[in-house]
């Protein structure tokens, strides 16, 4: 039977389900729900909580609790996640697949304040890694709460596959929001045979100086082939096809809900995976494709790099114009629809 | 008769400088291991510095995290954690522990993280080439102090002493047999109290680094004996 349940609560609850053994974090608006759920949640089911004393101790913790083998969380937002970066390179550098709950909230700095509804202006650094050296997070953006659910839940799996981080990448509205959700059975948890166990035995893998270099560029290339995740939205017949994730991709489905009560033939594609970026989508979009828009909940346009990439990789899309409406903050449905059918009437300009 | 010493089972070769401290350390720490029965059941959370000497397989196995400069103590938190049954200690140098990783080391002592921490003092760090540490002694010539130090190096120890959760708290040295037997005491008190009681353990060592120091190991220990241990006492300080 569903349940009400608040953004950041589920996600901690999806987590103890699929195994989390130990989860870690520090407060701050709008995730603070989810270090206290955890307080209360974890220790109830005999799992381990901390809470840290900054994002930096709580990445840490997680790169240290992670090489255990087992299941490891923390979550945070803004600053928080600039601070975790040192600690994101490690856990790629050494395979640790721990989850990361980003709730976006908006901006530089600081951020916050009115933003604390959030935005997606961390798509940039979420998507190309954002410590040193060349890596990659598996990066997901859920469009609600029974999404997020199932993208830790479903997801996490493919994490341990690949020994990835991976993001949850979420934004502070939809963390704070109640939905009525479903939450699968809890999973046994178990520690990945490559774990360390206090045994002098090699990680054969990921181990300290092992010399193969090129062991991190060939998982990432074959990551970007294998992972790719999206959902088509009325795309069979479409001229105009919008690109979009999160919450933002909520409020285009009801803009192109409403065109398509008027015969409009528009369509969306929705990243659920931001990296690797679907670039199948793309590949499989039918031939009636005249146009593509990219909208997006941030400052800057951000994401429409990736959809520029996609088409050039795309032949029969290399010739068609893109369009890109950033906004600061979620634009009404009622606005995007009046800029969507100005695109189609060739009232805006293209990208380029 | 004479008496034979063997080398530990674990240890093919290390990579330090003749004369340094490091190695006296890792040499001790492998036969308290093999003594207690805790090679297959450690996890040695390594610093960055000269301790990342022994990194690869020439010591300790392959039972080492290879972790981020000054966060050892909160790493190795993590992992003890999910792994309680598993003797967890940190192998850090002055640098890592009382500069970026001050942090880290106040607060694992604060909240009495079940792990036990290693020290290794030089005052300096070793490993880039010999500059100023929290440590380094006033007037003390490094590669960044090239006129002597002006200002004056931090002592840890009565912070650490006057911490509740500190189980025991201890400064060695390694400049004569005398001193190693007590540093072997101190990390057998260590083993114990993480492994039998779940308790934090603090030890920091004073060590010789005659690289960037200049001087032979013999006028290293000289000044160890004469200098550095008025600033840095030895003993038992907690306990
Ligand atoms: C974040 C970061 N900053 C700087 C360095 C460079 N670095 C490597 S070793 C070291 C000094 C280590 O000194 P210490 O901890 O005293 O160890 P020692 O070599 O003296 O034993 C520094 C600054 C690093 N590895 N990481
Ligand atoms: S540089 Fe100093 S601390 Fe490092 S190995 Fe050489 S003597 Fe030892
Ligand atoms: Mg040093």
């Amino acid at each position: 039977m569903k349940e009400l349940w608040k953004g950041n609560h589920a996600f901690g609850e999806a987590a103890a389900r699929a195994g989390c053994k130990l989860y870690v974090g520090y407060p701050i608006t709008p995730q603070s729900e989810v270090v206290e759920y955890m307080s209360d949640r974890m220790p109830e089911l005999d799992r381990v909580f901390i809470q840290s004393e900054s994002e930096l101790i709580s990445i840490m913790t997680c790169f240290g609790a992670g090489l255990s083998g087992y299941p490891v969380m923390t979550s945070s937002s803004g600053v928080g996640i600039s601070l975790m970066q040192e600690g994101i390179t490690a856990c790629f550098n050494k395979g640790i697949p721990v989850l990361i709950v980003n709730v976006n909230r908006t901006g530089t700095g600081m951020g916050g304040g009115p933003g604390f509804s959030g935005s997606q202006d961390d798509y940039g650094r979420e998507t190309n890694g954002g410590g040193n050296g060349y890596y990659r997070n598996l990066v997901y953006i859920p469009d609600s709460i029974q999404e997020a659910i199932d993208m830790i839940y479903n997801n996490w799996p493919i994490a341990f596959k690949y020994r990835n981080p991976m993001v949850l990448y979420t934004e502070g509205r939809l963390a704070q929001m109640m939905e009525a959700v479903e939450f699968p059975e809890f999973r046994e948890i178990v520690a990945a045979d490559w774990g360390m166990t206090g045994e002098a035995k090699l990680d054969p893998e990921f181990g300290p100086h092992r010399g193969d270099y090129g062991k991190y560029a060939r998982k990432i290339a074959k990551m970007e082939e294998e992972c790719q995740d999206w959902e088509d939205y009325m795309l069979d017949d479409a001229e105009t096809v919008v690109v979009a994730v999160g919450l933002c991709s909520r409020v285009c489905r009801g803009a192109i809900n409403a065109l398509r009560k008027e015969g409009v033939k528009i369509g969306m594609l929705r990243p659920k995976a931001a990296w690797p970026f679907p670039r199948k989508g793309f590949e499989a979009l039918p031939d009636t494709v005249k146009r593509i828009i990219c909208v997006e909940n941030s400052d800057g346009a951000q994401m429409l790099k990736d959809v520029v990439f996609a088409m050039k990789q795309v032949k029969a899309l290399n010739t068609i114009p893109v369009y890109s409406k950033p906004n600061h903050g979620l634009l009404p449905n009622k606005v995007l629809k009046e800029y969507f059918q100005n695109v189609i009437n060739g009232n805006e300009k293209e990208v380029g | 008769m004479a008496k034979e010493f063997k080398a530990p089972k674990n240890i093919k070769y290390v990579g330090f400088c003749p004369g340094c401290g490091h190695s006296i350390f890792v040499r001790l720490m492998q036969e308290v291991l093999e003594e207690k029965g805790y090679l297959d059941k450690n996890v040695c959370v390594v610093g960055v510095g000269c301790s990342a000497n022994v990194h690869g397989d020439n010591v300790y196995g392959d039972n080492k995290m290879e972790c981020h400069h000054g966060r050892p103590p909160v790493a190795g938190n993590g992992m003890k954690r999910v792994r309680p049954d598993v003797f967890v200690w940190t192998y850090q140098g002055d640098g890592d522990a009382y500069a970026i990783g001050m942090g880290e080391t106040i607060l694992a002592a604060e909240q009495g993280f079940p792990i036990s921490v290693f020290v290794i003092n030089n005052c300096n760090y070793g490993m880039t080439g010999g500059q100023m540490a929290p440590t380094t002694l006033h007037g003390q010539v490094t590669t960044t102090t090239t006129k002597g130090r002006a200002d004056y190096p931090i002592n840890v120890m009565p912070l650490i002493q006057s911490i509740d959760n500190v189980a025991f708290a201890a400064r060695a040295t390694v400049t004569s047999p005398a001193e190693i037997r007590k540093l072997k005491k101190y990390i057998e008190k260590a083993v114990d109290l993480q492994m039998n009681e779940g308790k934090y353990s603090f030890v920091e060592i004073v060590s010789p680094c005659p690289t960037n120091w200049h001087k032979s190991p013999v006028d290293s220990c000289k000044w160890i004996d004469e200098e550095v241990t008025k600033v840095f006492p030895l003993g038992v300080f907690k306990g």
